[in-house]
């Protein structure tokens, strides 16, 4: 179960959360939906301990999360996976490099045995053989899903999806959330998808919230969401170019703060 | 007013964002320390370094130690023609190299290529995420990234100043000879003349720290780096003149500090 209580967080005057709440069961896949810049990916980070709420806090099964000391978070963080927006693929190692790597980090493991869970995780996102390929020859669909199977290499309870559609062709983004979805059906992980894709969020789903203005406007399932009269709510799965969302506002980008001043606020 | 306060603020913002700076290279020197004998583990990653940080610089050093050189032949014995005996183009050559130009020269040419190199990739890994995903992994950057750069950095900028040094004596006998019309054997006696071997001492530890600071530069704005193509372009321009004007300034204060240590006075 992970816990999301009151979670604000600001970088210089930008406000970006201001009192998130929510809570996610163990084995549900949630989706959280919202613009460019609304602070789906921070929330996200926030989660994992990449980033540490102004005030508020995230329990993960009890244990808050920006209270733990680096080792202490570095265990905790075995438990999830994470697939970022680009993939985020090391370019100075080869694919199978790339996969194995948490798994060659933890030890205790013979070589022979993580090349073959290596080609395992590859095999359960559809790519065969190319263990020994540099990320700079794969498309980004192909990468995607290396990233993917590198997220779930250390068999983890949870998944934690930025963006996983963002960039990728139709067919390539369906291909995704297939994948997304049997392996959440498969392995029966715990699902947290950020994306603005409400084709994707559709079919990955079981339930949505809509981050807007820093806080949870709309929390339910696919089928709430497509009845909602909230107007907010309404312009978004429309897609419609008029409404609240767009008067006055504009697209802000949010960038990860400093990593040195993170870092040392977990005790490292 | 407001004109009339804007220097104020101005200044007020740049002292701030210097004090800030400070505690940030504060906390990454602090962390590198802790994580200097964890990361002494990462040997592959230390070797790798080695190759790009010391091998892959030779050609670059071994050319401009070979100018270096020839360069510090040709200006001694013009200086001297007339004044001092051309036996001591040698002795100068030898001193010169071996305290000062060596090292320097070989910290300001790998400084550029390898300071830049650092910035750029551990830059580019900050704005691609992939210093998110190590972390995710549970794999410290600090430990990772930074301490095999470093580590390669101290060992291979000493290495790599002992060609140059070789190289730039070559060089300025071979322009000695053929250039300045003086023999390789007096050359050779000019060398021996006053031939101190904490010369080569005093060089190679300033080699070692020279090689910190490049290492630190690289890394730090790295680290650093916001934005995309541009943030990494700033990172690497700023490691660059961090680690140049880092090597220039410290050398004066290396060169304090070893001329009373090897040689009990300046």
């Amino acid at each position: 179960m992970i816990k999301i209580e009151g979670v604000h967080k600001s970088f210089g005057s930008l406000k970006v959360l201001e009192g998130v709440d929510l809570e996610i069961p163990t084995g549900e896949n949630l989706v959280i939906l919202g613009r460019s810049g609304s602070g789906k990916s921070v929330l996200l980070k926030h989660i994992i301990g990449l980033l540490s709420p102004d005030a508020g806090r995230v329990l993960v099964d009890e244990t808050e999360v920006g209270s733990l000391g680096y080792n202490e978070l570095a265990k905790l963080r075995r438990r999830f996976g994470m697939l970022f927006q680009m993939a985020a693929l090391f370019d100075s190692m080869t694919v199978g490099e790339n996969v194995g790597l948490a798994l060659r980090e933890r030890g205790g493991m013979k070589e022979v045995d993580i090349k073959e869970i290596v080609r395992e995780k590859l095999a359960m996102v559809g790519l065969k053989g190319i263990e020994d390929k540099a990320p700079s020859d794969l498309s980004g669909g192909m990468r995607k899903r290396v990233g993917l199977a590198r997220a779930i290499a250390m068999d983890p309870e949870y998944i934690l999806y930025d963006e996983p559609t963002t960039g990728l062709d139709p067919v390539t983004a369906q291909q995704i959330n297939v994948l997304i979805r049997s392996l959440q059906e498969r392995l029966n992980i715990t699902s947290i998808v950020v994306t603005h894709d409400m084709a994707s969020a559709n079919y990955v789903g079981d339930r949505m919230c809509l981050l807007y203005k820093g806080s949870i406007l709309f929390d339910g399932t696919p089928e709430d969401i497509a009845n909602s009269k909230d107007p907010v709510v309404y312009q978004f799965i429309r897609g419609e170019a008029q409404g609240p969302l767009t008067d006055g506002t504009a697209d802000i980008e949010v960038h990860t703060p400093d990593p040195v001043g993170q870092e040392a606020r977990h005790g490292e | 007013m407001r004109g009339l306060t804007a220097p104020f603020a101005a200044t007020g913002e740049q002292v701030i964002n210097m004090v800030a700076g400070s505690g940030r290279l504060a906390i990454f020197l602090g962390r590198l320390a802790r994580e200097i004998p964890p990361g002494l583990r990462y040997v592959h990653l230390f070797f790798e370094q080695c190759v790009q940080i010391g091998l892959a610089s030779l050609p670059l050093v071994l050319i401009t130690s070979l100018f270096v050189g020839g360069v510090a032949a040709l200006q001694s014995a013009y200086q001297f023609k007339g004044y001092v005996p051309l036996i001591y183009v040698g002795t100068v050559i030898s001193k010169s190299v071996f305290i000062e130009l060596g090292p320097v020269l070989t910290a300001l040419v790998v400084g550029g290529r390898v300071g830049a190199a650092l910035a750029a990739e551990i830059g580019t890994m900050r704005v691609t995420e992939q210093i998110d995903a190590l972390e995710t992994l549970a794999i410290r950057p600090m430990r990772y990234l930074v301490v095999p750069r470093f580590i390669a950095a101290i060992f291979m900028l000493p290495m790599l100043t002992v060609f140059a040094n070789t190289i730039a004596v070559l060089g300025g006998m071979v322009v000695a000879v053929n250039r300045v019309g003086i023999s390789s054997v007096t050359f050779q006696r000019g060398m021996k003349l006053l031939f101190d071997v904490n010369d080569i001492y005093g060089g190679l530890i300033k080699a070692f720290v020279f090689g910190a600071i490049i290492a630190l530069s690289g890394c730090y704005y790295g680290f650093q780096t916001r934005g995309g193509a541009e943030g990494v372009g700033e990172s690497t321009k700023k490691a660059v003149v961090a680690s140049c004007v880092g090597i220039l300034v410290l050398d004066y204060f290396l060169a304090e500090v070893i001329f009373q240590l090897l040689f009990g006075a300046r």
